[in-house]
């Protein structure tokens, strides 16, 4: 039991433990690109962007109002959530009509336009943000020194996919949201305010990305690029796990960190690449994903 | 899906940024100075905007000597080809010299192309010491720092001071692996010992704590951070998270004044670090960090990179005074044989001169990071802990193994 495959098992279990924690990003992150999709038909690229300016939200609001992490966490997604309605009502609202493409196109135009005016306004080299003092600190676990933030966010991000699928898979909202997938002209007939409905989900989507933002934001430096090299991750997250299904995108988020966290300990210099070798697997095995419908 | 979107990217911003100037007319009485940089990327805060503005400054104070100069600038993206590509034509437009260059190896690229044209290419943000080595060229100078001096200066001193047993988390590409061999040499020199070593695929790793928990397992005494800005920063911080300041002692092998400024003075106290500038070394320093300060983006102070830019361009436009514009025009060789030839002098290096093989000598600095209570102002960040005779500081002639030194 001291060694595993060649590596001491404390270690091993530690990498575990960490690829579980990043999972939890890759399962929020993709949570929100799920919901987006399934029900806004939007391939949303902004959505690293969006990230980001969780983690700048709650920065900005330390430094300038003076207010701590936990406001920032519930703060910092209305603020970035009501970004996002502004951009569905003004621009995305306009394409649903049109090819999945023009979507991708114009929210990955919009990725770049936020992540340029960050970058302009607060350079490129990220700025400081503090773990707040009722999370510092570390558990000595035997095996490893697991410190109390990082469990935090697993919690905390199991809990947020939790309650989000909950929300659409068995409360009455959610069914009104899943039938206007299928057909919103009925569910409009039946009196439901489709639009808004569907800006509400745009912006809770987003919302979702800007918590994700905030939980990073004391692990990783805040700079507007923090979301870019995530995001492409997230995309082979929810693909694999099947583009708008919530659960899929949950389980292969988490699924996807330990695989990532293992490759780390085995062969650290294809940890970036493993992820992809997985998506072309399961594409050319199950196009669907894995737990999509074809 | 990542693929296009990434060349979807280069293929946008190298189309604006080629778009972005007007076919050059090589107008006789003018030079031409392109700063090429990171204006978009994780490089861009040490270099970047402040390198144009440092490169302005250089030009404005050098004043009308009886000919123009004309500073552009472009981003090269961190990439070879795209930087390549930019460089091609910016010499075949009748750009005379290319400033900067960060990105190792987008410079050894750009060092080829310049002997190819016969211009001139002048260095401040790259880092392998190959430019000076097996890449060396007459018509290249490296004028800021390079990854022995950065090593020589650290890894040696940690070592001496009992850090014996090191281990390195290495970004995966030509400028990790340089940094890492040269540390390890010093290391090796001063006794100890390298452990390990884990490399991380770069640009693409955020979390670096399954490489920083591999670290601690190895129970070496430092951790050698062979990697640069946002990668170092977060490597800090997390290694702080997990502790592993209470094992071992950080060596982050390049570091500079906007990392500090990154991580901020409370949890980067106490680092020690290597550079050839700092604006609050001397009156001199001090004087020209005071000038440029109100130009550069966010009032910042101007890191070693951009000192670095403004002394070569002083330096250049000194040597092109010195021969006369047309002849400097004509040869990109004959330029910098004029530079080596001229002893350099100006406020953030001091005096100093260009060795054969394009090297710049100046001392080298180890300083400490302050905490927050030592620090008096804005930008106040560091101690001065040790210096390195110029003559020291970088590899010696001999070793570097460039064909235009003749043993």
């Amino acid at each position: 039991m001291d060694e595993i495959f060649g590596i001491p098992a404390p270690l091993l279990f530690g990498q575990l433990l960490l690829g579980l924690i990043n999972g939890a990003f890759y399962a929020m992150l993709s949570l929100g690109l799920a919901v987006i999709f399934g029900l806004l038909n939007i391939i949303n690229f902004a959505h690293g962007a969006q990230f980001m300016m969780g983690a700048f939200a709650a920065w900005m609001l330390l430094e300038w109002a003076g207010l701590g992490y936990w406001w920032a966490l519930l703060l910092a997604p209305i603020i970035v959530g009501f970004t996002g309605v502004v951009m569905e009502r003004l621009m995305i609202s306009r394409l649903y009509k049109l090819d999945h493409l023009y979507g991708l196109l114009l929210t990955f135009g919009l990725a770049l336009i936020i992540e340029g005016i960050f970058r302009n306004e607060f350079g490129s080299s990220g700025m400081p943000y503090r773990i707040p003092p009722e999370l510092a600190g570390a558990w000595d676990l035997g095996f490893m020194f697991l410190p109390v933030y990082r469990g935090w966010v697993v919690i905390a991000a199991l809990i947020l996919c939790l309650a989000t699928w909950l929300l659409i898979e068995k409360t009455r909202l959610g069914a009104y949201l899943r039938a206007a997938t299928e057909n919103a002209a009925l569910v409009q007939a039946f009196g439901v305010n489709v639009p808004r409905m569907v800006t509400l989900t745009y912006g809770a989507g987003v919302a979702l990305a800007a918590i994700g933002g905030v939980l990073a934001a004391p692990i990783y430096s805040v700079n507007p690029q923090m979301g870019t090299n995530l995001i492409i991750v997230v995309f082979a997250v929810v693909v694999i796990g099947g583009m708008g299904s919530i659960l899929g995108s949950i389980v292969t988020g988490f699924g996807l960190g330990i695989v990532e966290g293992l490759t780390k300990v085995f062969w650290p210099e294809a940890s970036a690449t493993v992820i992809f070798v997985i998506m072309a697997i399961v594409l050319l095995a199950r196009p669907a994903g894995l737990f999509g419908r074809a | 899906m990542p693929l296009s979107r990434r060349q979807l990217l280069a293929a946008g911003t190298t189309a604006a940024a080629l778009g972005g100037f007007s076919p050059l007319r090589a107008q006789a009485n003018t030079i031409r100075i392109g700063v090429l940089t990171d204006m978009s990327g994780p490089y861009r805060d040490s270099t970047g905007p402040g390198s144009v503005v440092c490169t302005q400054q250089a030009v404005q104070e050098f004043g009308n000597k009886g000919f123009q100069v004309e500073v552009l600038q472009a981003d090269h993206q961190n990439k070879p080809d795209v930087g390549a590509n930019l460089a091609r034509q910016w010499y075949d437009q009748g750009v005379d010299a290319i400033i900067d260059v960060p990105t190792s190896s987008v410079a050894l690229a750009i060092t080829q192309i310049a002997k190819e044209k016969n211009k001139v290419f002048l260095n401040s943000g790259a880092a392998v010491t190959e430019l000076t080595g097996a890449h060396c060229n007459p018509n290249f100078v490296h004028w800021t720092y390079d990854t022995y001096m950065l090593s020589k200066g650290l890894a040696g001193a940690l070592t001496k001071a009992g850090g014996n047993t090191w281990y390195f988390v290495t970004a995966d590409y030509a400028f990790g692996h340089a940094l890492q061999r040269d540390a390890t040499r010093f290391v090796e020199e001063a006794g100890g010992k390298v452990l390990g070593a884990a490399r991380y695929p770069f640009p693409s790793t955020t979390d670096f704590s399954s490489f920083l928990l591999q670290a601690q397992a190895s129970r070496a005494k430092v951790l050698g951070l062979a990697n640069a800005s946002g990668d170092t920063v977060n490597c800090i911080k997390q290694g702080r998270e997990f502790g592993l300041n209470k094992s071992m002692r950080f060596a982050a092998l390049l570091m500079g004044l906007v990392d500090v400024h990154a991580l901020g003075l409370e949890t980067g106290q106490g680092l020690l670090l290597t550079e050839s500038f700092y604006w609050g070394l001397n009156d001199r320093t001090r004087a020209f960090g005071k000038r440029v300060q109100p130009k550069m983006p966010n009032r910042a102070m101007p890191a070693m990179v951009h000192a670095g830019c403004y002394g070569v361009t002083l330096h250049y436009l000194k040597a092109v005074a010195d021969m006369g514009v047309a002849a400097a025009k004509a040869s990109g060789t004959d330029v910098v044989a004029r530079m080596k030839a001229m002893p350099t002098d100006d406020d953030a290096f001091g005096q100093g001169r260009i060795r054969e093989d394009g090297r710049k000598l100046h001392p080298s600095f180890l300083f400490e990071v302050k905490s927050p209570a030592e620090s008096k102002e804005p930008w106040d960040y560091y101690k001065l802990v040790a210096t390195t005779p110029a003559e020291e500081a970088f590899r010696p002639l001999s070793e570097g193994g460039c064909p235009l030194v003749r043993s």
